[in-house]
Formats: structure tokens, sequence, C-alpha cells
């Protein structure tokens, strides 16, 4: 059976933060609130408080908890390393244990009051926004919106696919038989919202021979509803998941999405040891690339004339994992790419699981930052390695009046690929 | 139960949205560095020195005590409200008011981030030297209040060396200006010198002048490993005897090598037991020379490698030994007191001997590391805090190392302060007449001690 760990399983985690309060440096969300209760140092008061019996439920805890998009950028420069992402995450799950998953998005004054709606978005990206995102066209006809009472109606997202990617791939397609086989992890946001980058993806494989799997029983990792504190649907979601990972024989998994690729050697493997091997079988695709000899073939492309100038963004998922090189690399070495490195690459984009549907506001003052390191590093592209964070950087660049586009790098990989 | 027209007064003066009184809220402003939590029965974040100004007449005409709190990175629990009362935030003022390239001088709120300001003035070629170890974090007002240092400290003086003037608020209210933007002035009495340090127990620092240098072309950092903690101790006293004054002389004692060592795979060779980390700075043409010298000063003192750096790639590795020591410790033990006794800088050697010493005495485990250069110790009392008795002994393994410290002619804190863990040993370091003399301008400017009660003099409790 997965099971995630409980708020009281992080006891020892909980002690050893010795409140140096460094994470006021790194944290997206304090920075933009300027408040302690924002702050990883603070959470853990609060969560060590409400162990303690300390504090209740009340509102401003409620808050406070919500107010963290779980990128780990306090882990990252934590000096005791401290997991606060694991203990926010397990403090969501324990108030959903205690009060019910509803009051989560009641504490926090959105209209969530339903628990249906709170359980479909706990569903992940899918669901989510196939059903809660209506389709309002602008000029360009081609834009989605939340719905206007869910959130603030002017975030930008991308059309929602008529046909999602798993539906128009067969679930084989074989390669060189020298060359490995993988399974491709699809996740909810190349499904539904870029199923254009699974494509890349497949050409990328196809390319160097790979033989790829795409199996159409996977679901979503669950990474949206750890974010909810859903851990019913998180352990839910693994459990129909796992038999995909075992009955199926490849050598590695890859992912294009910096969430599943979290989700799967992060939380996946603390639910159980039927997980255990995920940590070695799951890479992201820029390492398998780069491991398998595709930077020297990109290389070998003939150069374009006028290369666009592109700079990368680093989803916190991947960065926290130390995945910082290798999707760098392969922009380098693209032949149409002009690569550019702008200032705070490595800084949270804002969107933080469900985080933005609370927190519009604040994910959009995150967003913002991001926005203006984009426009001053000059690049035209920002291109990076989750459809999470291309959903958000693209609406804080509109949000910015800006004109630069992000993308996913397997995008301008397929570009320059032979059909 | 606490007065609720006082929060009812406080809403008035600072806006609703600016007074929290939910116990989440005081659980989040309870604390500090040092791990004591006290909550307090409100807090609030004013927008201004008038509001400032009103909250302190509002707090002594109803003798409610008032904790003035910046980043809360204190390592002697100063912003920790240990009565209750008002915590006085003051992120809200973060604004750099004026940089005057002209006369280099800069004025600022006190709620700018240490590093803020730094990369601020960095970016038209001014420079602010003092660099607590805290400064992504740290406010400046917190910086001022505790005289903060950091390693550039050797060569550049620590925070009141910069502070020429302040916008204070006294306790009962009054705005006063001390100091000003003149290099010289010596008319009445060196008030802006006697509110830096005094840990927020006599005014609250509203706008701080500071004086700026030009920024020095480049850097090079260089790391060396002696046999002995003697040979890294006078290799201090030669460089500095050489006419060479680094920006930073930072030392790690055996034990903490020992720690480093065991936690990490840095390259730190067996046979070293001391290392110095040393860094000079000025224009590009003479670094390569000072470090060249300084190499052939500290050679016949028991040298055992010497790596320079070439690249800040270079120059960062070798700090990593440096950095990595926190995260080491850890590994000794979970629990630590955490001192920074001063000595003179010749007696270091004498001082980590004692500390030895009694480290066998108490069988803890003590580690030490610092500013060599200005005799800055930090002392690492490590211990297992859920072993009953540990922290019995690790508090008279401090006397001991405090006592120590005091025998050497030094002192009990270089820059943490005394805030309430130094407290109830002040009178080791001094003598009555010495604390009558404070306690009096105490109770002269804040008759009622309702600002930051109970730190500094242990009586006050
Ligand atoms: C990891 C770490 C490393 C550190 N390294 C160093 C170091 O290298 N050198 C060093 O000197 N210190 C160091 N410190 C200690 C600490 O960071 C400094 O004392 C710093 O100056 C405190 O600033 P703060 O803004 O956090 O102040 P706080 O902790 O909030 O307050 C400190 C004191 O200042 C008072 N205060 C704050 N703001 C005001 C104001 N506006 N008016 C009046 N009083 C005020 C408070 O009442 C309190 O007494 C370190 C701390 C940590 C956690």
């Amino acid at each position: 059976m997965a099971k995630l760990k409980k708020l009281e399983d992080f006891r020892d985690e909980i002690d050893q933060c010795v409140k140096c309060g460094g994470c006021r440096a790194h944290c997206p969300a304090f920075g933009a609130e300027k408040h302690e209760g924002r702050v990883a140092r603070g959470k853990i008061a609060l969560a060590d408080s409400l162990l303690r019996g300390d504090v209740d439920l009340e509102e401003k805890f409620l808050l406070d908890m919500s107010q963290c998009l779980l990128c780990g950028s306090c882990y990252a420069q934590c000096p005791n390393k401290v997991h606060t992402e694991d203990i926010v995450a397990a403090t969501r799950r324990e108030i959903a244990n205690r009060k019910g998953l509803s009051t989560f998005g009641k504490g926090v004054g959105t209209i969530l009051k339903n628990q249906g709606v709170m359980n479909l978005l706990a569903k992940g990206g899918g669901a989510f926004s196939k059903l809660l995102f209506k389709k309002i066209p602008d000029q360009s006809g081609l834009r989605l919106r939340f719905p206007a009472p869910f959130i603030s109606s002017d975030r930008t997202l991308p059309p929602l696919t008529a046909k999602p990617f798993r539906e128009r791939v067969p679930e084989m397609i074989p390669g060189d038989p020298d060359m490995p086989t993988v399974l491709f992890f699809t996740g909810c946001g190349i499904n539904y919202m870029y199923p254009e980058s699974g494509e890349a993806l497949l050409k990328a494989l196809k390319f160097i021979g790979v033989t790829v799997l795409i199996p159409k029983d996977q679901v979503c990792c669950g990474l949206p509803a750890v974010s909810a504190g859903a851990a019913a649907t998180v352990e839910s979601l693994a459990e129909e998941n796992l038999p995909v990972f075992q009955k199926n024989s490849y050598d590695y998994i890859v992912t294009a999405c910096a969430s599943c690729h979290s989700g799967l050697t992060q939380i996946y493997p603390g639910m159980g040891d039927e997980f255990g091997d995920l940590k070695e079988k799951v890479k992201d695709i820029f390492v398998f690339l780069v491991e398998h000899g595709f930077t020297e073939k990109l290389a070998a492309l003939p150069q374009r004339d006028n290369p666009i100038r592109v700079t990368y963004h680093d989803p916190c998922h991947l960065r926290n994992h130390g995945i910082t090189k290798e999707p760098r690399e392969i922009l380098k070495a693209l032949p149409q790419v002009d690569y550019v490195e702008m200032e705070n690459a490595g800084t949270c984009c804002g969107l933080g699981g469900t985080y933005s549907v609370y927190h519009y506001d604040t994910s959009k003052k995150i967003g913002a930052k991001k926005a203006g390191f984009i426009a001053e590093s000059g690049a035209e592209l920002v291109a990076t390695d989750c459809p999470g964070c291309i959903m958000q950087l693209q609406d804080s660049i509109n949000h910015a009046d800006e004109k630069q586009r992000a993308v996913h790098i397997l995008d301008l990989v397929a570009d320059v690929l032979p059909e | 139960m606490f007065d609720q027209n006082i929060i009812a007064k406080l809403q008035q003066i600072s806006g609703k949205d600016q007074v929290l009184t939910d116990t989440a809220d005081l659980i989040c402003y309870s604390y500090d560095a040092t791990q004591k939590q006290y909550r307090p029965d409100v807090v609030v974040h004013p927008g201004s020195v008038e509001e400032v100004s009103q909250i302190m007449q509002l707090a002594n005409e109803t003798k409610t005590p008032v904790f003035p709190r910046g980043a809360g990175t204190g390592f002697t629990g100063g912003s920790v409200p240990i009565a209750g009362g008002i915590v006085l935030g003051l992120t809200r003022l973060d604004k750099i008011l004026e940089i005057d390239e002209e006369n280099l001088v800069a004025t600022i709120e006190p709620g700018v981030v240490t590093e803020d300001f730094q990369k601020t003035v960095e970016k038209v070629g001014l420079f602010y030297p003092p660099d607590p170890a805290s400064l992504k974090v740290s406010t400046m007002g917190g910086n001022v209040a505790e005289c903060a240092g950091g390693p550039r400290c050797v060569k550049y003086g620590v925070t009141k060396d910069y502070i020429i003037g302040l916008e204070i608020v006294t306790p009962t209210g009054d705005i006063i200006k001390t100091g000003g933007p003149t290099m010289k002035g010596v008319v009445g009495y060196d008030l802006t010198k006697l509110i830096c340090g005094s840990e927020g127990t006599l005014a609250v620092i509203t706008k701080i002048i500071v004086k700026l240098l030009p920024k020095p072309e480049a850097k090079k950092t260089m790391l060396v490993l002696f046999d002995s903690i003697d040979g890294a101790a006078q290799a201090v006293s030669a460089i500095i005897r050489g006419k060479i004054i680094p920006t930073t002389l930072e030392f790690l004692d055996a034990r903490t090598l020992e720690c480093v060592r065991n936690a990490t795979d840095l390259d730190v060779p067996d046979a070293a037991h001391a290392v110095l980390l040393i860094e000079v700075d000025g224009d590009r043409e003479f670094l390569d020379k000072q470090v060249q010298k300084i190499s052939q000063i500290v050679q016949p003192l028991g040298v055992v490698e010497t790596r320079i750096a070439e690249t800040p790639a270079e120059s960062e590795a070798l700090w990593q030994i440096r950095r990595s020591i926190s995260a080491s410790l850890r590994q000794v033990n979970p629990d630590k007191f955490n001192e920074d006794i001063c000595v003179p800088r010749s007696k270091v050697p004498d001082m980590i001997r004692k500390i030895e010493q009694i480290a066998d005495k108490y069988q803890i485990p003590i580690v030490n590391f610092g500013h060599a250069g200005d005799g800055n110790i930090h002392v690492n009392i490590m211990i297992d805090g859920k072993i009953p008795g540990e922290e019995e002994k690790a508090e008279k393994a401090i006397v001991e190392v405090f006592e120590g410290a005091l025998e050497l002619g030094g002192t009990m804190s270089g820059e943490h302060g005394v805030g309430i863990m130094k407290a109830p040993f002040i009178s080791l370091e001094l003598s009555d007449s010495v604390v009558d003399y404070m306690k009096t301008i105490k109770r002269a400017l804040d008759p009622n001690n309702i600002l930051n009660p109970g730190k500094i003099f242990p009586s006050d409790r």
C-alpha cells in the first residue's frame, strides 16, 4: 500500500531547524510578502506548535501553510538541510485529515468551499483544467481563462487540446535494438496542454533510435494533490501508476516535466518499497539525451544564420535535485540558438502547484520578478523543461507587457531534427 | 489578559493590517536564532517614524514592554519578547533613501537588508564593508543595534566604524537626530556610538547615515594548511607585522577540521591541524605580489600546503571548507552553544589550548573557528540536549570559556552581543561601577523600563 508520511514522522526534521532565518533570503513567497509566517522558519515553528498542541487550525495558520510554493528554494540553501516543502505538504495533509479537504481552501479565503471541487482539483492538472477552465477567446482567440469566481480572470492559459497526447500516439514506437527502451511518463501538462512537446520528445528519441513506450493507462503523478494536501488522492494515483511501471519492460522512465520527475523520484520512493527503484530508473529527458550522445549529434548539424536568442529557466523541481547542466547543454548545442544566461535563472516562477490558484496575486508578484529577469537578458525565448513553468512564465510575460515567448526546450529541439 | 485598548490604539496608529494578534502570528514573532521562544501579546509593523513615535508614547504611558525586531537572526535573544507586550517589527522601513556619491555617504532605513544595501552601493562603485555571515537576511537596523562584524572587519572595522548619524525614537517617543552626514563632528556627546551596539535598549533606530568607501578593484583568496594552531596564529601576527592587512583571516582549529573531514569529501590532509583562509583586496596588479609575500612569510611556520585561487570558481572552492562547518558540526552532536569570545590576536593559541582543556575536563566536544585576524573565536560547544545533564555541563564549560577569555585580556562577545543569553554573566566582565554607569544611562532614558527590558542587565528581569 502506498502511504505518505504523516506530520509526526517529521518530528526530528522539525527539530533540525535552528531558526537562523537564512530561508528569508530565498523564499519567493516571503520575498513577495515579508511576513515571517510566509517563510520556512515560521512554518516550521507553526508545524512544531501544531504537533505540541499549542495552536489550533485557525485561519491564520491555514493561510500561512497555504503560502508555500513547495519549491524547495529554502531547502536548497538551508545549512541543516531541512525539507520544509515536505513538512508543509505533511501539515496540509494533517489539516485535511482533521478538518476535511475543503478547509484548506476555505481558510485561505477562497470560494473553494465545495468538497467536490477540491477533490477534482486534487486529481491533478488534467481533470483540473478540463473542468475548471472555461474557453473564453480573447484577441488571439486561443486563450483560456479560469472561471471568474475561481480566480481573477486575467490569467493567460494555453488552449486545451481536443485530442490528448496519449490518444494521438501508439503505445510503442520501436527503435534501434541496440539502443535502450524507455517508458515516457507524459504527465498532464503535456497530455492536455502541450501535446506538441510530447511529439517533439518522440522525434528526438527517434533521432537516436530509442524505443519508446507510451502506456495509455498511466495517470497523473499526483504532485498537485501533494500540494493540496490530498493524501488519499496521491496514494491512489501512485497505486494506479504502479502496475504501469511494473508490467512493462524498459530500461528507463523519462519525463519532460519537472513536477512529474519530482513526483516519481522524490514522493513515490517514500511511499513504499515497491517504488524503491524509481530513483534510479526515472530520468529527465535532457539527462537521458546527454547521456546518450545527443549533444554531439546536435553539434554536428549545420549552424543556422540569424540564431534566436534563448535563455533558460530552472524549474524548481529539477534545480533542487541538481539537474541544471543538461538542459543548458542541449540548448547551447542547438544550431539555431544563441544562448544567454539570465540573472536568477534558478528562482521560482511562482506557480507552485495549487499555490497560484489560492494566491494568484502573490504568484503574479513572484512571476513579475521573473519576467523582469527574462526581459533584461535580451532573449526572445525563455525555454524550460516543465509545462507548469511554461504556463506561468508566459502569463507573467504577458502581464509585464513583454514580447518573449515561453517554450519547452523540446520544441526547439524538434525544429532542427529531420522529419 | 492584554489590554484591548492598546491593540485598538495600535490599529489606529499603523492600520489594522499591520497589527497581528492571532496565535499563529504570535508564534512567528516569538523567536530568533537562539531558538528561545516567548510569545508577544501583539506584533506591529509601523510604516513611518511618526508611527514609531506614537507607538513608543503609547507604550510608555501604558508601561507596555516593546521589543524592536529586525530579521530575528540575533544570536543572543535581543529581539525576543521575554515579557510579552509588543514586538515592534521594523522591516517595512526598508528604503535606501539616498546614495550621495560626492560625499560617499548613504542614508537608509533600518529594515534594509544588509546585502541588498551592499549590492546597491556596489553598483555605483562604492563599498560597505561590514559583512556578518547573516548578511543575506539581517537588517541594517539589527546590524547597528548589535554592532555586527564579519570576516572583512580585520581590515575594514565593524558596523559602528561606518555609522556617522542616526535618526532615533527615544523610549518616551521623541524623534531625535544624532551625528550627521559630515565626516567630523564633535558637538556634544557621541550619541551615535552610544546607540551602536545598544541592542535596542536605548532607542529605536529609524534612519541610518552610513559612510562608504570606494569599492576595491579585485580580491584574491588563498588557503594555508598548518601543522599546528601555533603556526597558524604566528602566521597571523607575521602577516600583519609584514605590513599586509588582509581583508579576511579566518581560521579553523584541529577539531573543526576533523568534523569537516568526517562530514564532507573535501580535501583536508590529516597532517593539517589548523587552516587559515586568507583574502587580500585592492588594485589587481598588487594582489599577486601580496599573495606571494604572504606565502613567503608563512612558509617557515609549519605549512603543510598552500592553495591559491586563480579564478572566482577556485576561490569559491577554497571557501567551501569554511562554509561546510555549520553542517559538519551537526554530525558531531545535534545541539550547539555558540559563543563568540574575542581575545588579543596573539593570544589565540593560548585560548585554543584553554578551550581544549575545558573540553577534556567536561568530556564534551568543543570546536573553534572564526576571525583569527581580530582574535574573535567562535566557540561551539556541541552537545545532545536530549541526554540529561549535558546542558548543565555545557553551561559550566561556557563560564570557564568566558573566564579564560577574560584572563587573557579578552571579552565574552566580539559581535553577537549580550541579550538574554549572556546577561547572567556580564558581571564576570564588567565591574559593578561600570554596570551601574550603564544602568544609570538606561534608567535616565527609559524611566519606565519599557524598551527591550530584561536584555543586557540580568537584574532587570
Ligand atoms: C547564521 C548566522 C550568522 C551570523 N553571523 C554573524 C556575524 O558574522 N557577525 C555578527 O556580528 N553577527 C552574526 N550573526 C548575528 C546576527 O545576524 C546579527 O546580530 C544581526 O546584526 C542581527 O540583525 P537582525 O536584523 O536579525 O536583528 P534582530 O535579531 O531582529 O535584532 C537584534 C537586536 O537588534 C535590535 N534591533 C533590531 N532592529 C532595531 C532597530 N531598528 N532599532 C533598535 N533596535 C533594533 C533588537 O531589539 C535586538 O536587540 C549571525 C546570525 C546567524 C543566524
